[in-house]
């Protein structure tokens, strides 16, 4: 194998930074009121490695530019939004007239526009979002990990015949971005993440598939190959011989890897966007009770080194701490500037923005705060129970609280894990499941941007035979 | 062969020639592939939609880039570029030849274009076409769903289409281009009635051009599906829990076939037999009733590709034929592993992805029970008709696949709509509960995106009315 040297996607590195100035003061020029450009440029790396043989090699690159125009004056604002891969001066200038033309045909909408001027700025200090270790492996040493994972996980059991590979995957992005309020800022984060996905076979052929990763945003910070291989063999083995079981309500205990779904849910009810449509469930819930009183979900795009940390958010305000629900009670919903407005209350920081589209809402890192029982303490307190490993399907309603998902784990009596479940649903409603969150363990660790210990809830039924 | 450089987008529009196909293909080869191809596309989409009755934004986008491929036995390296000069180009070509580790090999000397039919329109205009017609579709939706019934207190209707144009030449004398569009109308609605909210959901289209949707599939179409899904819903009951018979009505629960069989029979995981049908060509995976196929050629419909992503032809391709499995869905690198016919199933989102085996448009042909007769014979059960997204697990062969729109039957009676449940099964058994199959097949309204490995693309499912003896329905009712 021979060693391949990155591509970078802006060879001839221009100023991104001027050139997003430059393309705000030509909106400008061609009629918008109030422009704001954001430049992404990315490398990627990616290998798969199975059954000890390279599978896949994937190396490359690409930059896209976005602008967003407003045209008329403030409280009656037009707006559209044009991206491109173009960077060519044909390609700006199309981006351009493209967006003021489209801006044309909107709406005016008194609530469209820009942060105030006030409100925009950026994190100091390091952040520690951006480590250039991440690329500085030889091709051969990363695939090296990639086997080194996937051989760890075949070679821990005879079961464990099949796979679907070790990964190894590095990444650096780029943001740039400027509005014509003053805000000019740019950031640079990195990633890798080692993984392995192992299939264990039993005799009567019932085969499962399981894995486990870690990432980092630098490679210091990986896990070992032998330790993500000997964790995917643990899991995936887990699995086998699984089990229906009988329609009946029990507690349900979700996996700390599970359990950050239903954070990820808490995070949808709490969406600016969804509570000013009164499309989320939370909808008026502002100060009410909405969940169990050991129940804290924060939101912090803060914390160093994390992967939902950014100095600043979509729309150039300073990133924050927000609590959501403290203590059961719901304190805040998530916003950006234009949901903010909608509901008279400040953004949050919490402005998504991708090259093309109006700002969403994005999280930063969000998590449930830790209990104070062992994760051994809380199934100790579960006579006969299901252990979640896995959900699938896309079974919740946000408007109703309706939650349905299929279900895969192991199951508990007398607080010890037994047998293999597969093949059930756990349904309820999301009001009250966070009103039933009867325990939470300590074991709470950021291995994405949404994290969550392991959490019992009462009041679910199971369905199965 | 001569390229008709004139007439091809990548030609006129970036600078390509046939001389830097071949260069490019020669580098990538370099270091020994066995197999190598370039996949030019470039992308110009819009996107208008209505909110709270307001045009609240509009978004056009732009991309283009080339992605390269080199095959080696069965690795596969793969580099691309948003920029289509030579240097670039060449650069890619050179990144990805590294898969291989050998001599160079000769190049392969004629392109033969894939011959092609055409499915959908190909309109001159891009999507620069104006953008007013679009937005009167939109604002018609607002109309329509609030004009419904006044406990419509939201809508959100949006249009997006797309114009892909694609190249593929590969070192195996592939030579194919095509031109895509793709379009869909979108109608979201909330409903409230005191203390009680619902949502409801409706869309489609498919590759079209605008003027589809002044016919039946009109803004209003969508909208009152949308605006009646949410009504209803206000006052659902809660859905039963356990194992019952389940009745799927016609066209959009086919999404079933996607989730319980189509992905399990696509090549790359029989191949590695990582699948839960791995190996079972030849049994029996469905009650004699059953014939699924995957066909890619039916014009204008959201799934359907005159060539595919590799370049090769599509085809209607037989997975099931009453009960028995017949095939799996190849893309070139499977079909040649395998030593099996590539089925023209090779796709990919972008040019930034490498592709695979993929479904099209995937549907169960139809069978002689009426539909009346089938909710008939039903004492205690679930008849579901609308449906939310799936998910499969190749390897142990579950599924769930979610419902937006579901009913009790009682006693062969249609009766209270129910609330949101997911459905799960097992995809090598689930099929074999089938025992009655209606003579109304019907397609989806054009609105599926499938996602695999983190790559969507659009697809189409379609099925009869069916009964199924044995379903777990993931409801909280007793």
């Amino acid at each position: 194998m021979s060693t391949a040297t990155p591509i970078p996607a802006a060879e001839n590195t221009i100023n991104m930074q001027q050139l997003a100035a430059d393309v705000v003061e030509r909106a400008l020029r061609a009629g918008a009121t109030e422009a704001e450009v954001v430049i992404r440029e990315g490398d990627e790396f990616s290998t798969v490695v199975r059954l000890g043989q390279v599978e896949t090699l994937k190396e490359s690159g690409a930059r896209g530019i976005g602008l967003r125009v407003f045209l008329g004056s403030s409280g009656a604002y037009r707006t559209a939004n044009t991206s491109t891969s173009d960077f060519s001066e044909g390609g700006l200038a199309h981006l351009v007239s493209g967006a003021i033309d489209l801006a044309r045909v909107t709406s005016q909408d008194p609530f469209a526009g820009l942060p105030e001027p006030n409100a925009m700025g950026r994190l100091t200090g390091e952040l520690g979002l951006y480590y250039d270790d991440v690329y500085s492996l030889p091709t051969a040493e990363r695939i090296e990990y990639a086997r080194r994972a996937e051989a760890a996980a075949l070679s821990a059991d005879p079961r464990l015949t099949k796979s679907d590979g070790g990964s190894f995957d590095a990444a650096t992005g780029h943001k740039v971005m400027a509005n014509s309020r003053g805000f000019a800022g740019e950031y640079r984060r990195s990633y890798c993440s080692l993984s392995a996905m192992p299939i264990a076979e039993t005799e009567k052929g019932g085969m499962q598939r399981d894995y486990w990763f870690s990432s980092a945003r630098t490679l210091a910070k990986l896990d070992s190959p032998e330790s993500i291989g000997a964790e995917a063999a643990r899991r995936t083995l887990r699995r086998l011989n699984g089990r229906r079981v009988s329609t009946q309500q029990v507690p349900i205990v979700f996996a700390p890897e599970i359990a950050r779904s239903l954070i990820g849910n808490i995070f949808e009810a709490a969406n600016g966007d969804s509570i000013y449509r009164g499309a989320s469930f939370w909808n008026n819930q502002l100060g009410q009770k909405v969940a169990s009183e050991n129940v804290t979900v924060i939101d912090d795009g803060t914390l160093p080194g994390l992967f939902g940390t950014a100095p600043f958010d979509g729309e150039g305000l300073p990133t924050r701490r927000t609590v959501i629900v403290e203590n059961g009670v719901l304190k805040n919903y998530l916003l950006n500037t234009y949901t903010g407005r909608k509901l008279n209350m400040p953004s949050t920081g919490n402005a998504s923005r991708g090259l093309a589209g109006t700002p969403g809402i994005g999280g930063g890192n969000l998590f449930l705060e830790k209990g104070s029982v062992s994760p051994q303490q809380l199934l100790a307190g579960v006579k006969a129970g299901f252990y979640i490993t896995e959900l699938m399907g896309f079974g919740v309603n946000m408007v109703t609280g309706d939650y349905s998902r299929g279900a895969a784990g192991l199951w508990i009596e007398n607080g010890e894990l037994t047998f293999a479940v597969e093949e059930v649903t756990i349904a309820g409603n999301l009001k009250e499941m966070l009103n039933n969150v009867t325990a939470i363990a300590d074991d709470l660790e950021f291995r994405g941007a949404v994290a969550s210990p392991t959490l019992r809830i009462d009041g679910m039924t199971i369905a199965g035979e | 062969m001569n390229f008709p450089e004139h007439e091809l987008h990548f030609f006129q529009r970036f600078g390509l020639t046939g001389r830097l196909i071949e260069r490019c293909l020669g580098e990538a080869l370099s270091a020994g592939g066995d197999f190598a191809d370039l996949y030019f596309e470039s992308i110009a989409s819009t996107s208008i939609s209505v909110d709270e009755s307001l045009v609240k934004s509009a978004s056009q986008g732009v991309s283009a880039g080339c992605g390269i491929r080199v095959c080696s036995g069965d690795r596969t390296g793969y580099a691309y570029t948003d920029d289509l000069s030579a240097d670039r180009l060449m650069r890619a070509a050179r990144t990805a030849a590294l898969i291989a580790d050998g001599p160079s090999r000769q190049q392969v000397a004629g392109f033969r274009e894939t011959p092609k039919a055409s499915l959908y329109p190909i309109s001159a205009a891009d999507a620069d076409a104006g953008i007013a017609p679009k937005l009167e579709l939109v604002m018609r939706a607002d109309r329509a769903a609030r004009a419904y019934d006044p406990r419509i207190v939201q809508v959100r209707a949006g249009f997006n289409d797309e114009m892909r144009h694609i190249l593929i030449a590969a070192s195996d004398g592939t030579f194919a281009h095509d031109t895509q569009p793709l379009a869909r109308l979108n109608c979201y609605v909330i409903a409230r009635d005191g203390s009680k909210s619902s949502r409801g959901g409706s869309g489609g289209g498919g590759r079209v051009e605008i003027n589809f949707f002044e016919g039946d599939k009109s803004p209003e179409h969508f909208a009152l599906e949308a605006a009646r899904q949410a009504i209803l819903q206000l006052n659902a009951v809660p859905a039963p829990a356990g194992d019952m018979e389940v009745v799927l009505g016609p066209g959009w629960p086919g999404v079933l076939l996607h989730e319980a069989v189509g992905h399990g029979l696509e090549a790359d995981f029989n191949r590695k037999k990582t699948s839960a049908f791995a190996g079972l060509i030849g049994q029996q995976v469905a009650s004699a009733k059953v014939t699924v196929v995957d066909n890619g050629t039916m014009p204008s419909r959201r799934g359907s590709l005159n060539v595919d992503d590799e370049g090769s032809p599509t085809q209607e391709t037989v997975l099931i034929e009453n009960g028995i499995l017949k095939g799996y869905l190849s893309d070139k690198l499977s079909a040649r592993l395998m030593g099996m016919a590539d089925t023209g199933n090779g796709r990919r989102e972008s040019y930034q992805h490498i592709p695979m085996p993929r479904m099209t448009n995937t549907y169960m042909l139809s069978g002689e029970d009426s539909p009346e007769d089938i909710v008939r014979s039903v004492k205690r059960g679930l008849y579901a008709v609308n449906f939310g997204g799936g998910q499969v697990d190749i390897t142990s062969g579950k599924f769930v696949f979610s419902a937006s729109e579901a009913y009790l039957i009682e006693d062969g009676k249609i009766t209270a709509p129910v609330r949101d449940a997911t459905l799960i099964g097992n995809g090598p058994e689930a099929l074999k509960y089938v025992s009655m199959v209606g003579n109304d097949l019907a397609l989806d309204e054009g609105i599926g995106t499938c996602g695999k490995d983190g790559q969507s693309v659009p697809v189409g499912v379609g099925m009869p009315t069916i009964k199924l003896d044995r379903m777990t329905v993931g409801g909280t009712a007793r």
